[in-house]
């Protein structure tokens, strides 16, 4: 595999609070273009490791390079040119309270691009709010005003504002309901379909791991004990990873993942009907 | 960069660059200043393309009403998903004049004033009725919550209002030995200390302190309660809130606030003696018995009168505003501080209507 394709690169790490170890050898890689899926029981440091690879968390031990640059002990002048490169959305969609929805999608264009003019600036915010899946007039609302899941929805404007080669998902669809985490997950999709995206996403939620995961990494043990396809998964003896996979859950969502194909199909051939 | 260069008689532009955020630069001003009718967009020659390239592309064509031609797969993908997305919509909030503004934050603060009053008002009346309820069923009284409580608002404030009343007393020694020294009567600068921390100062000091540190903390606390929604899991387990959180605290401060005030008087009466001793040369045999003959008892009665009172108004002031968090986390931060603003102020005015009514009872 070719150098350039791996965007991040995780070896070694090892992360603990105190006695507490989370993380110790952990080694991880990421590729290009791919929607990597990272499961876990609670508990498992499936936010910490994130938390680490984007600077947030110094790790105890480890090297962990983002785009071919180590992110671990950067000045934040260097850290810059990584972070234009990356979005995250947080659990709670960490958005700025202070600031309404628009504002808080264009806190990382101003902060990046200060040159953009603000009409441009008013037009991206609203693009992004609707493409995210926002109703067109959440705009102008303040996060107070929104729900749990129009906050995600919003923070994933925020996290898409630079249109970013790398996006960080932490569990994206907890608490959005069944219509909403699926249109998340087709948003998620396209998005990484048209912009070439790789998004590192933290779920666990099986139909998204199902509908959108290219590959897999079971977090357990303080390591990835496993990655792969989730047909690659499968076929190992681990006896967690056939209780996640193949418990009354995880084969419901086997189950589903051949259901939406079909109305997929169906509202293909209804958008082809209308052009 | 990004850029574009009019053919065919200026009917058609043509694209050439990366049309992404990065390299954009000034392209949507200079498409924005493009005149004449455009028929065709030409995109053949672009390298990569990201969603703001694809919009500002999709805005100009549909504004002059021009064709996109020479777009990859990917880029007519992301280009339907950008027009998918083009929605009037209204970014900022609607405007209003500043004279509006302004008369509308005038009207806005006097209904919330009026309506926190009222609200603070009607948690009085709660807290007593939680009170009687308690007394009537006093298995439901909660004897640990109120000692923890106790030694929260009572023994660990020990230290820093001793040491703010010692202080205290200090300067007002310092200040009253320098003025009354021009009229050759330093002696009076005892009746000053002792008769001021006794009936004023000490209590009044104490209950400042206490509103910053516990009336705070019960807003903060109860607030973040309401937050993580255990407030709400009370009610459905059948414990009233009210008996649980509020009543143990507003009894805590009731009854530590004599004690502090009456210990942060002693401690400025200390104070000030020890600066007596030093600048003055008086010593401290004299000033215990001068501090005894020109002190009435009444003034500790003053001092000791309003203290509970005060603890009652800070307790109920920071539950108060504790119980009217709702929705983020912003808002408990907004609430501790209304819950000190409005113990101290409360605190200020009633004291003042104690200082009238003290001497017209003739307590002077």
């Amino acid at each position: 595999m070719v150098k350039d394709d791996i965007v991040i690169d995780v070896k070694g790490l090892k992360n603990s609070f105190g006695e507490q170890i989370v993380h110790e050898n952990l080694d991880l890689q990421v590729r290009r273009g791919e929607i990597f899926g990272v499961v876990g029981g609670s508990g498992t440091g499936k936010s910490v490791l994130m938390r680490s690879i984007i600077g947030l968390q110094p790790p105890d031990e480890g090297e962990i390079t983002v785009f071919g640059e180590p992110t671990i002990g950067r000045e934040e002048t260097e850290a810059i040119e990584i972070r234009k490169r990356w979005g995250v959305l947080f659990q709670g969609g960490a958005l700025f309270s202070t600031l309404t929805v628009a504002e808080n999608v264009q806190v990382p264009l101003r902060e990046f691009y200060p040159n953009l003019d603000l009409a441009l600036l008013d037009e991206v915010a609203a693009y992004k709010v609707v493409m995210s899946g926002l109703p067109a007039d959440a705009g102008p609302k303040y996060p107070a005003e929104l729900s749990g899941g129009m906050k995600k929805r919003a923070g994933l404007a925020r996290a898409l504002a630079l249109d970013p080669e790398l996006l960080f998902l932490d569990e994206p669809t907890a608490g959005l309901d069944p219509i909403g985490a699926a249109a998340f997950d087709d948003l998620i999709a396209s998005l990484q379909k048209t912009l070439g995206l790789t998004v590192f996403l933290i779920t666990h939620d099986l139909d998204t791991l199902y509908a959108i995961c290219d590959r897999v990494a079971v977090l357990a043990d303080r390591k990835v004990i496993a990655i792969g396809t989730i047909d690659e998964l499968l076929a190992l003896d681990h006896p967690w990873i056939q209780e996640y996979f193949n418990g009354p859950r995880g084969r419901a969502a086997l189950a589903a993942k051949d259901r939406p194909a079909k109305s997929e199909a169906a509202r293909a051939e209804q958008t082809g009907a209308e052009r | 960069m990004a850029t574009f260069e009019p053919e065919q008689g200026g009917r058609t532009l043509r694209f050439s660059g990366d049309l992404t955020l990065a390299k954009i630069g000034d392209l949507d001003q200079r498409l924005r200043a493009q005149d004449g009718a455009i028929e065709q967009l030409d995109l053949s020659g672009i390298g990569r393309i990201d969603t703001i390239g694809a919009w500002i592309v999709h805005r100009f064509a549909a504004e002059k009403n021009a064709k996109i031609e020479g777009l990859d797969e990917d880029g007519e993908y992301l280009l339907s998903q950008v027009k998918e997305a083009d929605q009037p919509v209204n970014m900022r909030p609607a405007h209003v004049s500043g004279f509006a503004r302004v008369l509308g934050e005038i009207g806005d603060a006097v209904v919330v004033t009026g309506q926190t009053l009222y609200g603070l008002l009607g948690f009085m009346g709660a807290t007593t009725l939680a009170f009687g309820h308690i007394i009537r069923h006093p298995h439901r009284f909660r004897f640990n919550a109120v000692v923890q409580r106790f030694e929260v608002v009572g023994v660990s404030a020990l230290a820093i209002i001793g040491l703010m009343s010692f202080l205290i007393g200090i300067v007002i020694a310092q200040q009253g030995a320098v003025q009354l020294r021009q009229f050759g009567a330093e002696v009076y600068t005892i009746n000053l200390i002792g008769r001021i921390t006794l009936r004023e100062l000490g209590v009044l000091m104490t209950a400042i302190m206490v509103a910053g540190r516990s009336g705070s903390s019960f807003a903060a606390q109860i607030g973040t309660m309401k937050l993580t929604e255990e407030v709400d899991a009370m009610r459905t387990i059948g414990v009233s809130p009210m008996e649980a959180l509020v009543v143990p605290r507003v009894l805590a401060s009731v009854l530590m606030m004599p004690l502090l005030g009456f210990y942060s008087s002693l401690i400025a009466i200390i104070g000030g003696g020890l600066l007596c001793w030093i600048s003055l040369d008086i010593p401290p045999i004299t000033y215990v018995q001068r501090i005894r003959e020109v002190v009435p008892l009444t003034d500790l009665y003053v001092g000791l009168v309003k203290a509970p009172v005060f603890g009652a108004i800070i307790a109920i002031a920071g539950c108060f505003q504790g119980m009217l968090v709702e929705g983020d986390a912003e808002q408990v931060g907004r609430r501790t501080t209304s819950a000190v603003v409005q113990a101290i102020f409360l605190v200020i005015v009633l004291d003042a209507f104690f200082a009238v009514f003290f001497s017209s009872i003739g307590w002077i």
